[in-house]
């Protein structure tokens, strides 16, 4: 056996065949829904295919790599993230409004490191102290989630302070945080509500409430949810046909390989279309939850939990904004927006999974 | 917690976490009832909603509007034609991308800020998907410009449109009359009678004249393309069409060159001329002067303009033939005398002695006859043709107010005469009836005897007066005039011809309708009131000359037209037919100020008649050869 070969298989070996196999079926799924949306654009879909491609490599590279090494790039990791964050707050570049980009030669979101950061971060935080949690430890754990979050809040990013702190929350939760604090927290929350609108930001509030009375502007922010779900509502139950999507065609629908995706696959493939993508997503997820389950480490199983939940939520916001029940944020759809930095992440999660999946007996503690 | 040991811990924290994984699937399993629930209801419950809403947002009608009927001459000539210009409209698609695109257009060819407050004003009262026009009447190299920027103007087309031109400009102003601009009048008149649907895409309408009255059969029947149209509005392929179909063209009774000649004889005095073929009601020629040029209107008229128009004194906006008022004067003794005889007050023969005055029994007011000294003894012939007033005094004494309100209204004077052009003013026939509702006023016995001349309350219009000469050149028969003769249809090219519109036939005795013809032939014979206007005819004339005051006379006064400044001058007042034994033109003169009948209105009604019947054109006036043709 030819010794490239031998490590290519070697490498696959951390390659978990369901997750992979839920994963390019979503793919596939992107790729055509990407193909209709652009228009048959060449460069869209050599494009795409370029990212996947990409991306699956960084998932298969991931996923050979141990856990308890990965748990070690959390801390570095997450100073790093937070450093960057001040230093958008001090020197970020300001644009359509918000100080979101850092110039290191390169425009740089530090929010979209977070994403990982925080989550690796809590795992490690947490697993280094299993077995002996107490209520300060939850403590930390809230004091590391809420750092970050309000330096994105006041840059202002509200949805990507949002998906972190769900993330994050993910974590606390599957690390055990007390369900009265958990209730506590919710009631706080909720009671607070009006407070948090008073603090928000003119067009955030415009946004929350467009999605009350869409069209209250309909030539406006509130025409991106109409046509999105006149597209979804048009398609019925079983969709217009591939390609054969007239909102979509004739331009109807706005960024439509991108965050609206799901409004030409709705047009297009119809309700049996979104029950089949939604059941893929589950079957990602349950898989994820398996892999929790049956992880031989607390980094292992609060990681593979939080991600799985993570990839879900990305699912519900980006679907509830194109159908139009969750206010319009920029959030893509997993696996199915066109875009290399968000599939790329993405799948580093999955390679993640996949590293926690097929690293039990290699490295039983 | 002293006593438990991490290892028990340990089994505890992966119980809990397990528990957790389970509300963690549920949670994701209520995320994803929440998704299918809200797709259910979009693709499944609303779908029917939604795919109408696609189907709105991809499905535009666009109306195609029809080519405007033409109007021709009797003898085939163009007065209102179509031309084709190019247009540059701009879609109503994003108002962002309008606004740009607005800018953009801005730079590349010239847009004054006149086109674009009306563009904006065109947009703010436009359907959606309409095109609205910006510019018209590009010029070759604009169209060029534009079709190589076409790029860069999302929402722009130059379209091919077609204008209105008027060929005979001001000659032809109060009979052809005018578009423009649909107005928000309009329009409410449009949605009221249920027209506006028939008007999209439609960006004139008839505002005066034939335009206006025989609108509906000009406009046509607009077109729909039923069109596939992308988010910014631009049409990606047709997918049906209802064609328009063209409005009618209308052909007149009217001669062009009659019009101008009649124009042209009035010189510089204001007035009215309508000539009518007595025998069918068409107009052959109407002129009131001064006219204006209607190709002013089509596009808007520029304000100093109009109110250069509706500032002059000599107001020519208004047509006179139509609804100018005026006293019709001695036109009326030929009626006066027609109602004498019919009505048994008199017999042809029977003579009045007239002293140059007539006065009221018990009563010293002289009535006074133009002629000073009077006419002598004068037989009803003879009244006529030198239009002795004195006889139509006593004449309209014996008569009595009631009878002569009676028998004059069977000619038509104090109702409209139902022309089909709209405006016309229905003029004044005074009765006793009417003073006392109009004055609360009794009726005295000396505004009798000045009716009997056509003074007093008695106003007609030209054209009345036209339509009632034409009664006793054709025996009695009450026509209405109309212009238009025929009617062609766009798609069969076939004439329709239009039905002689006869209201009655007043039952006169032959031999009463002879004498007031011989009177009226008498008149333009040495020793009548209009002779030099008949000399050298090659036919006869049969005519009556009239005066109409502008101001009033003192008793004991004498009316001296040089004395008099021209405003304040009498106008001249002539009807007439001809030839006068087959009568086949009948014509009604007015010159404001104009004096005397028999001196300046008469002369213009025989350069009508020359051209109608021999074709003899005015000896200063060239033949308009050039475009006799089309």
């Amino acid at each position: 056996m030819p010794r490239t070969s031998h490590w290519f298989l070697n490498g696959l070996r951390h390659v978990d065949g369901i997750l992979l196999t839920l994963v390019v079926l979503v793919l596939g799924i992107s790729l055509a829904v990407v193909t209709s949306a652009s228009g048959q654009s060449a460069a869209r879909i050599s494009g795409h295919l370029v990212n996947i491609g990409l991306a699956l490599g960084v998932m298969v590279v991931i996923a050979n790599v141990p856990p308890h090494l990965l748990s070690k790039v959390g801390p570095p990791l997450y100073v790093a993230g937070v450093v960057l964050l001040v230093g958008v707050a001090l020197f970020g570049e300001i644009r359509n409004g918000a100080r979101r980009w850092l110039n290191l030669g390169f425009a740089f979101q530090p929010s979209e490191l977070l994403k990982l950061a925080l989550p690796l971060m809590l795992a490690w935080y947490f697993h280094r102290n299993e077995a002996v949690l107490r209520a300060k430890h939850y403590l930390v754990g809230g004091v590391l989630l809420v750092v970050p979050f309000l330096l994105i809040l006041r840059q202002p990013d509200l949805g990507t302070a949002m998906m972190l702190g769900a993330s994050g929350f993910y974590l606390l939760f599957f690390a055990g945080l007390p369900w009265k604090v958990i209730l506590a927290g919710a009631t706080l929350g909720a009671a607070s509500l009006p407070v948090v609108w008073g603090l928000m930001h003119d067009y955030q509030q415009r946004r929350v409430l467009m999605l009350l009375d869409p069209s209250s502007d309909p030539l406006g922010a509130g025409y991106h949810i109409i046509q999105s779900t006149i597209a979804i509502g048009s398609g019925g139950l079983f969709g217009k046909g591939w390609m054969q999507g007239t909102q979509n065609q004739l331009d109807f629908i706005p960024e439509r390989t991108t965050d609206f995706i799901y409004a030409v696959f709705g047009e297009e493939f119809g309700y049996a279309g979104a029950i089949l993508l939604v059941g893929l997503y589950l079957a990602i997820v349950a898989r994820g939850l398996v892999i929790a389950a049956r992880a031989p480490t607390l980094f292992g199983r609060l990681m593979a939990a939080t991600l799985s939940l993570n990839l879900f939520t990305y699912v519900f916001v980006n679907m509830g904004m194109v159908s139009g029940i969750l206010p319009v944020v920029g959030v893509p759809l997993p696996l199915m927006s066109y875009g290399g930095t968000a599939l790329v992440t993405l799948l580093l999660g999955v390679g993640i999974l996949m590293s926690v999946a097929t690293h039990r007996q290699l490295n039983k503690s | 917690m002293p006593l438990a040991t991490p290892l028990k811990n340990l089994d505890r924290e992966l119980a809990r976490f397990h528990g957790r994984l389970k509300a963690g699937a549920a949670f994701v399993v209520l995320l994803a009832a929440a998704l299918l629930g809200r797709g259910f209801y979009l693709q499944i419950t609303q779908h029917e909603y939604y795919i109408q809403r696609a189907e709105n947002n991809r499905i535009s009608l666009v109306p195609v509007a029809p080519n405007r009927g033409l109007i021709l001459d009797r003898k085939g000539r163009i007065l209102a034609e179509n031309y084709s210009a190019y247009t540059l409209e701009l879609t109503r698609a994003q108002p962002r991308d309008l606004e740009a695109t607005l800018a953009e257009v801005g730079k590349l060819i010239k847009i004054t800020p006149g086109e674009l407050r009306s563009f904006r004003r065109l947009l703010a009262e436009s359907h959606e998907f309409e095109t609205v026009p910006l510019k018209s009447k590009l010029t070759d190299e604009e169209v060029a410009i534009l079709a190589a920027n076409h790029y860069r103007l999302p929402g722009a087309e130059v379209k091919a449109r077609l204008f209105r031109n008027y060929r005979a400009g001001s000659g032809m102003s109060h009979v052809v009359g005018f578009i423009g601009r649909i107005n928000d009048r309009d329009l409410k008149a449009l949605r009221e009678s249920g027209r506006e649907q028939n008007y999209r895409g439609t960006v004139h309408i008839g505002k005066t004249g034939l335009e206006q009255s025989y609108e509906t059969l000009l406009h046509g029947r607009t077109g729909f393309d039923q069109m596939e149209t992308d988010a910014s509005g631009r049409a990606v392929r047709a997918l049906s069409r209802i064609p328009p179909v063209a409005g009618k063209d209308l052909r007149l009774y009217l001669d062009r060159d009659l019009q101008a000649i009649a124009e042209q004889a009035f010189g510089d005095y204001t007035g009215g001329l309508v000539a009518l073929d007595p025998n069918t009601g068409g107009v052959l020629a109407l002129v009131s002067k001064p006219g204006f040029d209607p190709n002013l209107f089509i596009d808007g008229i520029d304000p100093e303009t109009w109110k250069a128009l509706n500032d002059s004194p000599e107001r020519p906006m208004v047509n006179r033939v139509l609804r100018g008022v005026y006293p019709p004067g001695s036109t009326i003794k030929p009626f006066m005398a027609l109602a004498g005889l019919e009505l048994g007050v008199r017999k042809p023969a029977d003579i009045t002695v007239d002293p140059g005055y007539f006065t009221l029994p018990n009563s010293s007011h002289q009535f006074r006859d133009w002629k000073h000294g009077g006419h002598g003894l004068v037989d009803m012939r003879r009244a006529i043709a030198q239009s002795c007033d004195t006889y139509f005094y006593k004449l309209a004494f014996d008569m009595g107010i009631d009878r002569m309100h009676d028998y004059l209204a069977k000619f038509g004077f104090g109702e409209k005469t139902g022309i089909d052009l709209e405006g016309e003013s229905p003029g004044l026939l005074p009765s006793r009836d009417w003073k006392q509702r109009r004055w609360k006023k009794e009726w005295y016995p000396g505004e009798t005897v000045i009716a009997g001349i056509g003074q007093g309350y008695h106003l007609t219009t030209p054209l009345q007066l036209a339509a009632a000469v034409a009664m006793i050149a054709n025996g009695g028969k009450r026509i209405e005039p109309r212009l238009v003769q025929a009617v062609r249809d766009p798609l069969t090219h076939v004439w329709q011809p239009q039905p002689v519109a006869v209201r009655g036939q007043l039952a006169l005795k032959p031999e009463d309708l002879a004498v007031i013809r011989q009177g009226m032939m008498d008149a333009m014979r040495p020793g009548g009131t209009a002779a030099a206007a008949a000399a050298g005819a090659p036919y006869t004339i049969a005519g009556k000359t009239g005066t109409a005051q502008v101001v009033g006379i003192k008793q004991g006064a004498r009316y001296d037209a040089g004395s008099l400044s021209r405003k304040n001058r009498d106008h001249a007042l002539f009807i007439a037919y001809a030839p006068a034994e087959n009568p086949t033109i009948a014509v009604a003169v007015l010159v404001e100020n104009g004096g005397h009948g028999g001196s300046t209105a008469a002369p213009i009604a025989r350069a009508v008649f020359d051209y109608y019947l021999t074709g003899k054109r005015p000896g200063n006036m060239k033949p308009e050869g050039n475009d006799a043709s089309d």
